[in-house]
């Protein structure tokens, strides 16, 4: 029995320990805000939080992910209303929209961490999230908005 | 799952929020506006113009029983036809709907349509088109509602139309008032009036249309995770598949392990697909594909087929050899294109001749979300869906690749998670229509980013040789510019090696400078890979060259860039094509040249906008320097202003200021949101975007090879400047043609800040 915590709850996901947690999540607990965009941990869009902190789900396995309580975009705010999300909402940040969960996933994990983070702290913080649209000015505008109101 | 999807076939009242609209400023005006309005007939708030949008395949449809129904409670379903991929039409042409329909944006649904074009019109997403060609028909679509439901309300009460208001999803007479939804079956009954007996609200009375106040419709679905791309649909017994294809176009495996691949647990098929060498459109290259119970086990499936592979034709090119071989053909004379006065006798009696040559590598799209698709063939009827940006056209080529009649192929439309031209080609979309086919299962193919970047229709690489000929003056009595790329024709037809009139008409054969003497060559390249379009296209290499050209020029006069962009350009004026030598197939990108003629004074006024916005001509710190471009594509006017700062080698952008003339702006806060995108993409087409071949082989595989601007290094405080005019100023398009000044814009401040002159894209992120 291959078991999951994931948005509290504990999910029999029967998958290969050895499966990417992105997969298990997509493929098999069916929940597709997560995404795929490399594979290789060089994008960020398929960001979650493992114990509260942002982790690539492509590069963690299933066997590591077992025993941790796994957060993903559709956990991390019951009604969806974290003050991230809100943010990206003031500043209609999206494009396309793919990336967005994952930068979302990021900049709660920065803000949980570090509540009021310099420009450069952000900056460096999301480097990791590939945004093909281009939406980075706005992403950033709105870290700063989740984190100091303005 | 499937909340966006059951859209399609059972609207579902939804709440979209419009948080920022200003209650009160509406209130404020809409009793004056309501009376007036719709007091009488008034088509001519409306005058309507010719575009190409009715020479496009199936043309334009502005019937709103097609686009429009309303539910009891008063639910306004309006159906977005067009598809997104981030640039916001599914946003902005149900919202231009909604405000002449006098729709409140907040009880309206939107729809999407799946792929039918002979009921939608033309649904190909691309060459900036959606706004350009469909804003007229979301206007009329929207009038025609509002006035339909005013006459049936006038029927209802007994009293004249012109003295039934309609306002804010309510008509009324007098103490009288019914809701839309109240009205709707008779209203939508009616005949569908004429325009002139439309009464078309005045511009002051718009809520929504020109404000960029309307949130975009996914944007909660976004931010929450339940906005549906390609690969988050899935149905019962779903199967997924990865497909090995051939690293050389047009190449065949030779030997593979199925048994490996079967061996593996989760794997149920393996199948080989048929390979097709170009020209063959949009067929997938075929390959073995290695069908699965999940991804995870797809893509292991294959990692262990072991599969040897014959290159075939192309299996020689090499982008190094090719791209000298480029730039040597640019040196010799090509065919004529465009001739204008005498070019040779310029040249013979020029004081000085300035050439400068520029090359630009391939590019792949990589949108965010690579490509997938999920196709379910039942035998006789087919249901797909997916991230597609011309659906008609997927559903036919899918159609016809299982042997089906189009008629029992539905394609439904996914949010795309970014197109860039690369999800008009939905090879990814016949191959699991072929995959569902063979195994009997509904299948989703699923691109790794590695297939993505191995296997995509790539932007063409190029080399442009610019000559100009001045006199003792130093004014430009001559200019010759040869082009030299593989053409995206060779996907289509048998390859001559000479671009075609779509290729030549960007930013080539439609140079508007002001110059007696003008020829335009191109040299030919043979294509060794599928080359197809990429954001803007051809515009990307010209307006790379042409831009960096004129900052040379303008260094080697003594003249600052702004003085030489103006020089150029020339005093505004409207040009005429026959006169300035342009070719018979100029074709304007599609619209009628008396309706969207080239207006060099637009050009001027973007120039001077982006230039004086950033203080062109300020002094600056050492290491710093400002770069200027100005670029038509589209019909769209867009000047670039770039500071540079270098930091220890590093080239970042730390302001940029983009100006353009799209004509009426419909949704200013959706163009600012392209223009900034266009910024971080022209820097990643600056310092990244490189795809080189090897023995035919793609060398990059993923973002470590392939990257892109990231949060450490985009152009930040980009401000963006929006030509203000009104309604019956044509719009234009928004989504591609803020990329090419971008490029050469970066290149002149570079050459500002230090004095190093870079003539090849991508040129690296350190100098
Ligand atoms: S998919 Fe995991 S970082 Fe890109
Ligand atoms: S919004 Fe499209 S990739 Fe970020």
């Amino acid at each position: 029995m291959t078991k999951l915590n994931i948005n509290g709850t504990d999910i029999d996901v029967a998958a290969d320990g050895d499966m990417p947690l992105l997969w298990a999540v997509r493929d098999i607990a069916g929940m597709t805000g997560t995404k795929y965009g490399c594979g290789v941990g060089l994008c960020g869009a398929c960001t979650v939080h493992v114990d509260g902190v942002a982790k690539r789900s492509c590069q963690m396995t299933v066997k590591e992910a077992m025993g941790t309580s796994v957060t993903t975009i559709e956990g991390l705010d019951q009604n969806g209303e974290h003050r991230v999300q809100q943010a990206w909402r003031d500043l209609n940040v999206p494009q396309c929209g793919f990336c967005q969960s994952g930068q979302i996933m990021q900049a709660a994990s920065l803000l949980a961490e570090n509540p009021k983070p310099t420009d450069d702290e952000i900056l460096e913080a999301m480097s990791g999230n590939v945004c093909r649209c281009g939406c980075y000015q706005r992403i950033v505008a709105a870290v700063r908005l989740a984190s100091t109101g303005s | 799952m499937l909340k966006y999807l059951d859209q399609i076939h059972t609207p579902i009242a939804k709440t979209l929020s419009v948080q920022k609209v200003s209650r009160r400023a509406f209130l404020g005006t809409s009793a004056a506006f309501a009376v007036a309005v719709f007091a009488a007939p008034r088509a001519d708030a409306f005058p309507t113009w010719e575009t190409g949008g009715t020479a496009m395949p199936n043309g334009l449809v502005d019937d709103p029983m097609v686009f429009v129904s309303i539910d009891e409670d008063g639910t306004v379903n309006l159906v977005a036809h067009r598809s997104e991929m981030g640039t916001g039409s599914r946003t902005t042409l149900p919202m231009i709907m909604a405000d002449e329909m006098e729709a409140d944006w907040a009880r309206v649904n939107i729809i999407q349509a799946e792929g039918d074009e002979p009921k939608y019109g033309n649904q190909n997403t691309d060459g900036s088109r959606s706004l350009r060609h469909h804003i007229q028909a979301a206007r009329k679509i929207g009038g025609s509602v509002r006035t339909m439901l005013a006459q049936a309300a006038a029927a209802e009460w007994g009293v004249p139309v012109d003295q039934v208001v309609v306002s804010n999803h309510m008509v009324s007479h007098g103490s009288k008032s019914l809701g839309f939804g109240d009205l709707a079956a008779k209203a939508m009954a009616l005949p569908v009036p004429a325009h002139e007996d439309i009464a078309y609200k005045p511009e002051d009375a718009f809520r929504y249309i020109g404000k960029g106040e309307v949130q975009i419709t996914d944007l909660r679905d976004i931010t929450t995770g339940e906005a549906v791309y390609g690969a988050d649909v899935t149905l019962p017994g779903m199967k997924v598949a990865t497909v090995a294809r051939p690293p050389v176009v047009g190449g065949k495996a030779i030997s593979f392990d199925a048994d490996a691949a079967m061996a593996v647990p989760g794997v149920v098929a393996v199948h080989e697909l048929p390979y097709s060498i170009p020209p063959a459109g949009f067929a997938p290259l075929g390959g073995i594909a290695v069908v699965a119970d999940n991804t995870y086990a797809a893509i292991q499936g294959r990692d262990a087929l072991k599969v040897t592979w014959e290159g075939g034709p192309h299996a020689g090119y090499n982008t190094e050899t090719f791209m000298a071989d480029m730039v040597a053909e640019t040196e010799k004379p090509g065919v004529v294109l465009r001739e204008q006065g005498d070019p040779d006798a310029a040249f013979a009696k020029a004081a000085k001749v300035f050439t400068r040559t520029y090359t630009q590598d391939h590019m792949a799209h990589i949108p965010m979300e690579p490509p997938a698709a999920l196709a379910n063939f039942t035998g006789n009827a087919m249901e797909i869906w997916a991230p597609v940006q011309s659906p008609y056209q997927a559903r036919q080529d899918a159609a016809k690749a299982v042997g089906l009649d189009e008629a029992n192929v539905r394609v439904n439309v996914t949010l795309l998670g970014g197109g860039f031209g690369r999800k008009s080609k939905a090879d990814y979309v016949t191959e699991a229509a072929l995959l569902s086919q063979a195994v009997k299962a509904p299948v989703r193919v699923q691109w790794t980013r590695e297939d993505d970047i191995h296997h995509s229709f790539y932007h063409t690489a190029s080399a442009e040789r610019i000559e100009a000929a001045l006199d003792d003056a130093g004014k430009v009595i001559g200019w010759r510019h040869n082009s030299v790329a593989p053409s995206i024709l060779s996907t289509f037809a048998p390859d001559g090696g000479n671009q075609f009139f779509i290729e030549t008409g960007m930013g080539h054969v439609d140079l508007p400078f002001d110059i007696p003497n003008v020829r335009m060559d191109n040299g030919k390249a043979l294509a060794h890979t599928r080359i197809g379009w990429f954001r803007a296209v051809s515009n990307v290499p010209r307006a790379w060259a042409i831009g960096s050209f004129v900052g040379e020029l303008a260094h080697d006069q003594g003249k600052d860039q702004r003085t030489m962009w103006l020089d150029l350009i020339g005093t505004p004026r409207t040009v005429d094509p026959v006169a300035e030598g342009y070719p018979e197939n100029f074709w304007d990108y599609g619209e009628p040249y008396a309706e969207f003629p080239i207006r060099t004074g637009k050009l001027i006024n973007v120039l001077n906008m982006a230039a004086d916005g950033i203080g062109y001509g300020k002094s600056l710190p050492d290491w710093e320097g400002i770069g200027l471009a100005v670029h038509r594509s589209f019909v769209s006017y867009v000047a670039v202003a770039a500071r540079v700062k270098i930091i220890n080698g590093k080239v970042t952008v730390p302001e940029m200021h983009m100006a353009i003339d799209c004509g009426y702006a419909a949704n200013p806060e959706r163009i600012e949101s392209q223009l900034q995108g266009a910024a971080v993409m022209g820097m990643t087409v600056a310092q990244h975007s490189g795809i080189t071949f090897k023995d035919g082989a793609v060398e990059q595989s993923n973002f470590y090879d392939y990257d892109v601007a990231r949060s450490t290094n985009y152009p930040n405080n980009v401000h963006v400047h929006i030509v203000p005019y009104g309604f019956d100023e044509h719009p234009t398009g928004v989504g591609e043609p803020g990329l090419p000044p971008v490029s050469p814009a970066i290149a002149n401040a570079i050459f500002e800040a230090q004095g190093k002159r870079l003539r090849h894209i991508p040129m690296g992120e350190t100098i």
